[in-house]
């Protein structure tokens, strides 16, 4: 039996650790994001691309943020038993919402910094950078959110 | 210059239009950024190396979209748009493109 189970011990010390380390860290991260979008509530965000009443426009600039986040080891197994049965992928859900929010993050953050108190055209792109070359066989993701910030007269 | 990704200048006339303008980049990551996150896949996070890397990629196509703009004699870029894509094993492209025009607040 303990002959059996001495080659998995590596792959269920990653587990644990990918389990473990990884959920830690995306919950704080999570808490952190919360915390960021409270304080940028009061900036208006929307995804239409004409801005009301623009005779009250004083400057317009375009505002970005992007954010490359990486899945751990128990979500990539996780995804690849999945690809076996088919279905959901739920490990990932909360991976990429968290990218995106992070990058909307900082792309309200870059708004606020110019003064606005609105951004217009809110646009999303996803990005996997994955490299075709590259052994690793970890998934990660980058997500780019970028929109027009108006400061009102 | 003025670069948003609207169709119209908020608060501007748009004068005249100049012409498509891009701008384009192709970045290849170091191996040492790949190690490290080959590290991160494992316990999860962000890779910073490379937010950082596409952060900078994008300012320089943009830059590169911007002075292709001022040759033309325009003062805004407007509706920008972006794509990335992979062009080779570990090297991606960014590229920006918009339409160059010239604005003014004249009523």
């Amino acid at each position: 039996m303990e002959v059996l189970l001495v080659p998995l011990l590596p792959i269920l010390g990653l587990l644990l650790l990918g389990y473990g380390i990884g959920h830690w860290r995306e919950s704080a991260h999570i808490r952190r994001i919360e915390l960021r979008e409270q304080e940028l509530r009061d900036i208006r965000v929307s995804n239409l691309k004409h801005v009301t009443e623009p005779g009250a426009v004083a400057h317009a600039e375009m505002v970005m943020g992007e954010a490359v986040i990486a899945g751990d080891y128990f979500k990539s197994l996780a995804a690849s038993l999945r690809n076996v049965v088919g279905g959901e992928v739920r490990a990932f859900d909360s991976l990429l919402m968290r990218a995106r929010r992070e990058a909307t993050v900082r792309m309200l953050e870059q708004a606020r910094a110019l003064g606005a108190t609105e951004v217009w055209n809110v646009r999303l792109a996803t990005s996997n950078i994955r490299s075709a070359g590259s052994r690793n066989p970890g998934v990660s993701v980058e997500i780019f959110a970028f929109g027009t910030a108006i400061i009102r007269r | 210059m003025i670069v948003v990704n609207t169709e119209l200048v908020p608060g501007y006339v748009v004068r005249e239009v100049k012409g498509l303008v891009q701008g384009n980049t192709i970045r290849a990551k170091h191996v040492g950024r790949d190690i490290a996150a080959g590290f991160k896949n494992l316990v999860g996070g962000e890779l910073k190396g490379y937010t950082q890397l596409l952060t900078e990629a994008r300012r320089q196509a943009i830059e590169r979209m911007i002075a292709q703009a001022e040759q033309l004699g325009a003062n805004a870029v407007v509706n920008v748009r972006f794509t990335t894509s992979a062009v080779a094993a570990g090297a991606a492209e960014l590229y920006a493109y918009g339409t160059a025009v010239v604005v003014d607040q004249g009523g």
